[in-house]
């Protein structure tokens, strides 16, 4: 049977994989061959079960949107990972990846965040657990999300800026990475998407897997039956999309639909849409599809949305793309944000920036009475409160 | 032979200098490859720059962005490098990430490194493994050697691994750093290049990352073939020009 997952070396047919300089080279290892076996384990399955349970506040709600649904005429449900703690879905993965840390006895954890939201994420499980936590932030991006570093410092984090490069995630990355080269004992580095060397890229899906495990008991409550028509989330990394479609991967009934944001447009050099304007390349340590010049440097993207600016895409959407197993479909600004007042106003609910763009594909494509339409609601927006005010003069 | 497996067969210790290509300016490159052969360097590593290079500490990643700033490219290396064998004649590795390689095309890189002289390649993301599985035969066609680099936490096995697929040298990674993190060596480091002596591998060892200064190249070399120095080089470069190489490799040995 075909799979869409993960082969036991990484790769997603093409893609994947570990890329990784030799002084990496213990540190994944390590990973690698623990990640199975360690959350495969009752007693890891069960604080994390646990966590997610009273502390995220998990099962998020499956919400039927009455107005949206009667609006566009067909059948539209809210995957409410916007009710989760700390505002979106990034804290299945950090909870996750901190009770691996411990169990693999490490007393330090580093991170990479864009706006921030893993970076909250983390410094939240960090204080959590009572563990170091030193999050990489580009120093652009530091003046830009002045809210969430005042977060990860009330949290007991110290925020380290990255001055190199572009000065954002990419480079806030290739800090955090230089820092595990430089600890390679005692530190953990919690990844926040589904990007990254093997076994990142499947390690996190697995955790954001909960996201999917909960549809198909709701929608089977719901509907009768444990599967959408289409399942539509929004891709930067793509720690989101892959969560809410990891149970519905291989399901050939399923639809898959990936938003990605397109910025001031595709073709005006100001975009984050990886699948159309990528080529296959080497980025953080993963082959996948990334923007770059011709000559094979990184660029960097742009969305109004700052946690899909990454320039490159996780390999298990790269394979979806090639394969098309997965229709791939890009936003602009614009749409997304008068998406954040539709979905306000008519649902009652202020979704990010990067969630608001998964709505938009209502307005792109057609879809029957009686499809079943499951969105991934996956952060709230509380954060782009600035974005929106300056954007609608609010 | 190729010109890096002659010059391991010397019996003395080797000096191995990085810079990176188009720094400080763009078209400096080979008046600083001929400068270090004119001041007895034994092999030179040239960097090809990436927008994003992850085992480098800053200084050599600010070095990549300025000689990307100047109009650095792949093709703009190979054309600097045309009529190079006329002058320079120790053996030359390019050292650069695998995606700019990618682009370019793999074979086409491998074939445009023999056109100008180029003896062997490092390129840190791309693992033994990979390398061996899939592109090993296409080095060997161009006469290229590939060369890998091994840390303090590489395990022994992996090493002998390592060892079986180098035709060159191994690189070894003083300590677990990105490029320029150290000033000095001390007990830890002196402890892991007696264990890694003391292996019998088959591939010469080089010491890199770390290396500034006459102490350290004498404290990396008591154990190995050689030494790397990248980014106190890159350093001088910046504060003296590109026309100071003399004084540099003066205060080497």
């Amino acid at each position: 049977m075909s799979t869409y997952h993960a082969d036991e070396k990484g790769y997603y047919g093409d893609f994947g994989g570990a890329y990784i300089p030799e002084m990496l080279y213990p540190n994944v290892e390590e990973l690698r061959q623990n990640y199975l076996e360690i959350t495969s384990q009752p007693d890891f399955k069960a604080e994390f079960d646990q966590l997610l349970k009273d502390y995220v506040g998990r099962p998020t709600p499956l919400y039927f949107a009455s107005r949206l649904s009667e609006k566009y005429n067909t059948k539209i449900y809210l995957k409410r990972e916007d009710l989760c703690h700390t505002g979106a879905h990034k804290i299945n993965n950090t909870i996750g990846q901190i009770l691996l840390a411990k169990r693999l006895g490490k007393n330090r954890i580093i991170a990479e965040t864009g706006a921030g939201q893993h970076g909250v994420a983390t410094a939240t499980v960090c204080a959590l657990m009572g563990i170091e936590c030193i999050v990489y932030m580009g120093a652009l991006d530091i003046k830009r999300q002045a809210p969430n570093v005042a977060r990860m410092k009330m949290l007991g984090a110290e925020v380290r800026p990255a001055q190199s490069g572009s000065k954002t995630l990419k480079d806030a990355t290739n800090e955090a990475i230089r820092d595990w080269i430089n600890n390679p004992v005692d530190t953990h580095y919690i990844i926040g998407s589904v990007v990254g060397p093997h076994p990142y890229p499947d390690m996190v899906a697995r955790f954001q897997a909960i996201i999917s495990e909960e549809c198909k008991t709701q929608l089977q409550e719901a509907e009768g039956r444990d599967y959408p028509d289409h399942v539509i989330a929004c891709v930067g990394g793509g720690s989101n999309a892959a969560g809410i479609y990891y149970h519905y991967l291989d399901d050939p009934r399923v639809n898959i639909i990936a938003v990605e944001a397109a910025g001031k447009g595709i073709d005006s050099g100001e975009s984050a849409a990886t699948s159309a304007l990528g080529k296959e390349g080497i980025i953080h340590g993963s082959k996948t599809l990334l923007m770059q010049t011709p000559d094979g440097q990184i660029t960097e993207p742009y969305s109004i949305s700052a946690g899909l600016d990454y320039p490159g895409v996780g390999p298990m959407h790269a394979h979806l793309y090639r394969t098309q197993r997965a229709e791939f479909v890009s936003i602009p600004d614009q749409e997304a944000m008068d998406w954040g007042l539709t979905l306000s106003q008519m649902e009652g609910i202020i979704p990010a920036i990067e969630t608001a763009h998964a709505f938009a594909v209502l307005d792109e494509r057609k879809f029957e009475p009686n499809d079943v339409l499951l969105f991934n609601c996956s952060g709230r927006g509380d954060k782009d409160l600035e974005t929106f005010i300056d954007y609608f003069k609010l | 032979m190729n010109r890096i497996q002659s010059v391991l067969e010397q019996d003395h210790k080797l000096l191995s200098i990085y810079f990176t290509a188009g720094f400080p300016n763009l078209d400096d490159t080979v008046s600083i490859l001929k400068q270090l052969q004119d001041n007895g360097v034994d092999m030179i590593e040239l960097g090809l720059p990436f927008s994003d290079p992850l085992a480098d500490g800053p200084t050599i990643q600010e070095s990549s962005t300025q000689a990307l700033r100047n109009g650095m490219t792949t093709d703009k290396l190979f054309e600097q490098l045309k009529d190079v064998r006329k002058e320079v004649h120790v053996p030359l590795v390019v050292m650069g990430y695998f995606n700019p390689m990618m682009q370019y095309g793999v074979e086409r890189f491998c074939q445009r490194c023999q056109e100008v002289g180029i003896d062997g390649l490092i390129i840190p993301d791309l693992p033994v493994d990979v390398y061996h599985e899939q592109y090993q035969k296409l080095f060997q066609q161009y006469g290229l050697l590939n060369m890998f680099l091994i840390t303090p936490q590489t395990p022994d096995e992996r090493i002998r691994y390592i060892d079986k697929v180098s035709e060159g040298f191994i690189y070894m990674v003083s300590s677990a750093a990105t490029t320029g993190a150290q000033s000095s060596f001390g007990d830890t480091q002196a402890a892991y290049f007696k264990r890694i002596g003391a292996m019998n591998l088959n591939a010469k060892l080089l010491v890199g990352f770390g290396i500034s200064n006459a102490e350290t190249y004498q404290a990396a070399t008591n154990h190995s073939k050689g030494a790397i120095i990248g980014s106190a080089f890159i350093k001088h470069l910046e504060a003296n020009g590109a026309n100071s190489v003399a004084d540099f490799i003066s205060q080497i040995r």
